[in-house]
């Protein structure tokens, strides 16, 4: 019997499995990788009452068109998404944060992540997919996770592991998508290698986004950082938010899937709780950074985590 | 042994063994990271995403919900790390090259600024004991050491765009293979078909693991698969 299952029919730029990412396989070379915003895949699945760490698809800017070939399922899309679904009662625009019934024959189409970057697709029981160390997130540059860590292709079939038998729908009102301009940075192990007066710079002026920005790392361009005494080191173990600075001083924010180690010196990193609106933030945007003290950085941690949970409390059934 | 340990995000901390690369350093660093690992996977020590060795460093990535830096600064300055023994057993590997002209891209320039002729550095690269300090920037690749003195040499002046997969090269005092397609300024002298990197091994995906000790070994180009 034919599985459940979505086909592609436009694949999007750079859409991807990705779910919490691997554990313990970075002294192997194998970068973490995993949902870029955390919050919004988490959201996702337990919108559908899924496992915390059920894989999604994660879009960017322009996600896919699919088509549901077999099967009922029941869907979610999170992050700051325009989307449509095409049935036999015609065409309706979606809202994220709110599940939807699709039957056979219906479409979703992820037109454009707004003023934004990623945004997540879930499916009720979550897609059928192989794990890799425990991940079934994609790094596609080395061909790890589902079909060989490919970007989600052209005619894929895309299975979907069970029928839908939760009746009703779920919604999280009043989601806020309010502007950031400024990220909270964490002093590097070799801040003290750059100038008072080019840190006073980039703690004070703006940094733009390039669009050298993808899953690995995002290049910001503004005043540059003076390295007073060596823009090389011996390599050491990197972790996602670390702020490195090669020779010709413009920082490089590293992201996700970045590599596990690195030689150039890191000014500093950005804060846990403040990474999830970085990488939501588009190329030619400009944001500050400022400096803030390790007790400030786990108080915000703390703040992340209950507005998680009240964004969870106030889900209701529709 | 461990010099200072400092916060380099709210999730993460960074051990710090000085600045030299040595092997004794290294090995620190290992003995260290093996026994931490331990105590993760029995979930004696809570949280932790990810702990990094490299030459000098281990970094440990962690989540601040169930853990947080204080607690695990005071535990790692608790441990002698003199003293400690683990079940971890470092393995010794041979890994075939060969050094024919068609693979060892930049041998035939090597012999121009080393002043020795490609017998003498293949002699010297094949006579050498490698210890595998780290694995890092990309999946199963790994950073060898220490290359005999005569063979010290630095970076290509403009790294190649792409690199043959299994090219094995050399940079400084060390010796890389280079399991993936992918930019690289280090010194070609050679082409391996061993796999460092296996995907369809679900459960031990890399070849080698830092404090490996590895030899090469001369093959024709037929016997390269």
């Amino acid at each position: 019997m034919e599985q459940n299952h979505f086909e592609v029919l436009r694949p999007g730029i750079n859409s991807t499995f990705q779910d919490k990412g691997r554990f313990n396989v970075q002294y192997m070379g194998l970068a973490p990788g995993g949902a870029m915003d955390y919050q919004s895949f988490l959201l996702a699945n337990i919108l559908l009452d899924n496992d915390k760490n059920t894989g999604a698809i994660e879009f960017a800017y322009q996600g896919p068109l699919l088509k549901l070939v077999k099967g009922k399922t029941k869907i979610v899309i999170t992050g700051n998404v325009f989307f449509k679904i095409y049935s036999s009662n015609g065409e309706i625009i979606g809202d994220p944060y709110r599940t939807y019934d699709l039957n056979e024959g219906d479409q979703l189409d992820i037109l454009a992540t707004k003023a934004s970057v990623y945004g997540y697709l879930s499916v009720e029981g979550g897609f059928k997919l192989d794990k890799f160390c425990g991940s079934v997130s994609s790094q596609p540059r080395a061909f790890i996770g589902p079909n060989e860590g490919k970007k989600i292709e052209f005619k894929d079939k895309i299975l979907i592991l069970k029928n839908s038998t939760i009746k009703k729908n779920k919604i999280i009102r009043d989601i806020k998508f309010e502007p950031k301009k400024i990220f909270s940075v964490l002093p590097g192990p070799q801040f003290h290698y750059f100038s008072t007066t080019s840190k006073k710079k980039f703690f004070s002026t703006p940094y733009m986004i390039t669009k050298q920005t993808d899953r690995m790392g995002m290049r910001v361009i503004g005043a540059s950082l003076e390295n007073l005494i060596n823009s090389n080191i011996p390599s050491e173990g990197i972790i996602k938010g670390a702020i490195q600075v090669p020779g010709d001083g413009n920082p490089i924010i590293l992201l996700s899937d970045h590599p596990t180690t690195g030689g150039y010196p890191k000014v500093g990193s950005i804060i846990s709780s403040d990474y999830d609106d970085l990488i939501q933030q588009n190329a030619n945007k400009e944001i500050f950074f400022q400096l803030v003290t390790l007790e400030a950085a786990e108080q915000q941690f703390a703040l992340y985590l209950e507005k998680i949970k009240k964004k969870i409390s106030n889900i209701e059934e529709i | 042994m461990i010099k200072k340990i400092t916060n380099i995000s709210d999730q993460g901390i960074i051990c710090d063994f000085g600045e030299e690369v040595n092997k004794d350093i290294n090995k620190k660093v290992i003995s260290l990271f093996n026994y931490l690992k331990e105590k993760s996977n029995k979930d004696e020590i809570k949280g932790v995403y990810n702990i990094i060795p490299s030459y000098n460093k281990l970094v440990v990535h962690f989540d601040l919900e169930k853990n947080n830096s204080h607690k695990l600064k005071e535990f790692i300055l608790s441990i002698d790390i003199k003293k400690l023994t683990t079940s971890q057993k470092n393995k010794s590997w041979t890994v075939p090259i060969c050094y024919d002209d068609e693979f060892a891209l930049d041998l035939e320039n090597l012999t121009k600024s080393l002043k020795l002729s490609k017998e003498e550095i293949v002699n010297t690269h094949l006579k050498t004991e490698f210890y595998v300090y780290m694995i890092g920037f990309m999946p199963g690749h790994p950073y060898m050491g220490d290359l005999d003195k005569k063979l010290f040499t630095s970076r290509l002046q403009s790294p190649r765009i792409q690199v043959p997969i299994g090219s094995v090269a050399i940079a400084e005092k060390f010796c890389i293979v280079y399991p993936y397609l992918s930019p690289g300024g280090w010194n070609i002298i050679g082409r391996t078909s061993i796999k460092l990197f296996d995907t369809k091994n679900l459960t031990n995906p890399c070849l080698f693991s830092p404090g490996d000790t590895i030899k090469f070994e001369k093959i024709n180009k037929s016997e390269l698969k």
